[in-house]
């Protein structure tokens, strides 16, 4: 595998340059830019909020310095509270070309959008000059996500990625499992596979923390389409969704925006910390991918029962659809049909076998369906986060 | 996983069933090496009851818990909103008020 290789020392699978927004005001020209530039590796991300918010601050400045991207612009509005001189001056600092166009300084919108235009050539321009360098497992970040859930997820799709992982785990890729709300219930279990009694603990603390938060907020991360789907609890949509997290022992929990100091299995904890306030999103899946792309997730892992169609900004899903009647009628959605093991037309390891080959081949840029159907979802809302406990990483503790 | 049972046991302490493929009334179901018909239709991913289940009962998927049993349901019949409760939070349906008041009847 050849990588683009950035100045960090990690390595992408894809070199987009980012039109970022800074407030839901500027959004308009940003898109502009993006859908007159016709180019599947010039993508949309932004921020919509007015108040600044550091986790937001965080997310974007990890976004312009993530491995697949290689440059960014960023269109602000002008007044918006968001600190774009930080996030311009980070993503300056990992060695990626960073322009700022100010709508208010900038003679308004269709001057914006030509400058824009012209900007996002010359971006393109240099980072066509990265270097290419051998690539291997061990330097891919690898996340997994379940949306759409039903009661084939975690008889199919979600234990065929739970064997990729300890494959692509074992080969030195850092894999990241997700959403805590999605683990009540299965606390006791995980925590058994944690590398300390302490990271053990830890886990079993974030899903009291998860179970806490959507309580509050009035409903657990369980839709009705789930129940249509044949899932009657959360507890039993958490077993099925665990199982994407596979066998192997857990190395740590992280937080969005941080990365994962070795390869292994990660935990990323995407419920904020704190007491819920007015504007934390409920959850979304492409709320949660760009948390994982926050991690340096090179890719994703999505599966799915009742059928989403989604892809993301940044990083190629890979859609590994759980049921066969799903699968026959959005099969032009899907990446790979699990539930095939259903109709004994192969095993969970021929599908986890599968998975492996595609993430090899997306690795060396090949496109995923969702990213040749032009899927760029992105969405980045208000939260809050504390740091890390020292509980959390313990393989980074010892090294 | 290698053959395509109608109704899948997914571990054996499990009371639950999970349909492989559709099910349709009248459909032999085979549970235990007993034949039980098939009172209503059911999709793909749903479950039905090994054995008889009684109010309280904890029932078992994957081997773990998933919840409550809240009302008398027969082997081989549905397991779902109707019968059956999370020990951690509610789940809703797009009629969720009604789910609730009728919950509470």
């Amino acid at each position: 595998m050849q990588g683009y290789l950035r100045p960090d020392g990690r390595k992408g699978i894809r070199n987009v340059i980012l039109v970022a927004y800074l407030v839901e005001c500027a959004h308009h020209v940003a898109r502009m830019i993006v859908t007159r530039a016709d180019d599947m590796d010039i993508q949309l991300v932004g921020f919509p909020g007015c108040y600044p918010n550091d986790y937001a601050l965080k997310i974007m400045s990890m976004l312009g310095a993530h491995p697949n991207v290689g440059g960014v612009l960023l269109v602000s509005l002008g007044c918006e509270g968001f600190n774009r001189e930080a996030l311009a001056q980070a993503i300056e600092a990992s060695g990626r070309p960073v322009e700022t166009l100010v709508i208010q300084e900038c003679g308004g919108t269709l001057s914006t959008i030509q400058q824009g235009l012209d900007l996002v050539r010359a971006l393109k321009g240099i980072a066509s000059q990265t270097p290419r360098a051998p690539m291997t497992m061990s330097d891919l970040v690898i996340g997994t996500i379940c949306g759409g859930s039903d009661g084939t997820s975690g008889i199919t799709a979600n234990p065929a990625v739970g064997r990729a992982f300890d494959r692509l785990g074992a080969e030195g890729a850092a894999c990241v499992f997700e959403e805590t709300g999605e683990l009540v219930g299965c606390e006791r279990i995980m925590a058994s596979r944690a590398v300390t009694p302490e990271l053990g603990r830890a886990l079993e603390a974030c899903v009291e923390k998860a179970a806490a938060y959507y309580t509050i907020m009035g409903y657990g991360s369980f839709a009705p389409g789930n129940a249509e789907g044949g899932l009657t609890t959360q507890e039993e949509k958490s077993m099925g969704a665990y199982s994407k997290s596979g066998s192997a022992e857990i190395c740590g929990i992280i937080k969005p925006g941080e990365q994962p100091p070795t390869g292994g299995l990660y935990l990323l904890d995407v419920v904020p910390d704190g007491e819920p306030r007015f504007g934390f999103p409920n959850i979304s899946d492409n709320a949660e991918i760009v948390e994982l792309i926050s991690c340096g997730a090179h890719m994703t892992l999505f599966t799915t029962g009742r059928g989403s169609v989604v892809g993301s900004a940044i990083s190629p899903v890979i859609k590994v659809c759980a049921n066969p009647e799903t699968y026959r009628k959005l099969a032009g959605d899907m990446d790979i049909d699990a539930g095939k093991v259903l109709e004994g037309r192969a095993t969970l390891d021929d599908v986890a076998e599968e998975i492996c080959s595609l993430v090899a081949a997306v690795a060396q840029g090949q496109r995923t369906v969702s990213e040749t159907l032009g899927h760029q979802e992105f969405i980045l809302t208000y939260k809050s986060f504390e740091p890390t406990g020292p509980a959390c990483l313990p393989l980074r503790r010892a090294s | 996983m290698t053959a395509s049972p109608l109704l899948i046991l997914l571990d054996p302490q499990d009371n639950v069933l999970v349909c492989g493929a559709p099910v349709s009334v009248g459909d032999d179901l085979w549970i235990d090496g007993d034949r039980v018909t098939a009172q209503q239709s059911l999709p793909i991913g749903h479950k039905v009851a090994r054995r008889d289940l009684a109010v309280g009962d904890q029932v078992l998927r994957y081997g773990a818990p998933i919840g409550t049993v809240t009302a008398p349901t027969a082997r081989g019949q549905h397991v779902h909103l109707h019968n059956l409760t999370s020990n951690y939070l509610a789940s809703h349906t797009r009629q969720a008020r009604q789910a609730v008041a009728s919950q509470k009847d």
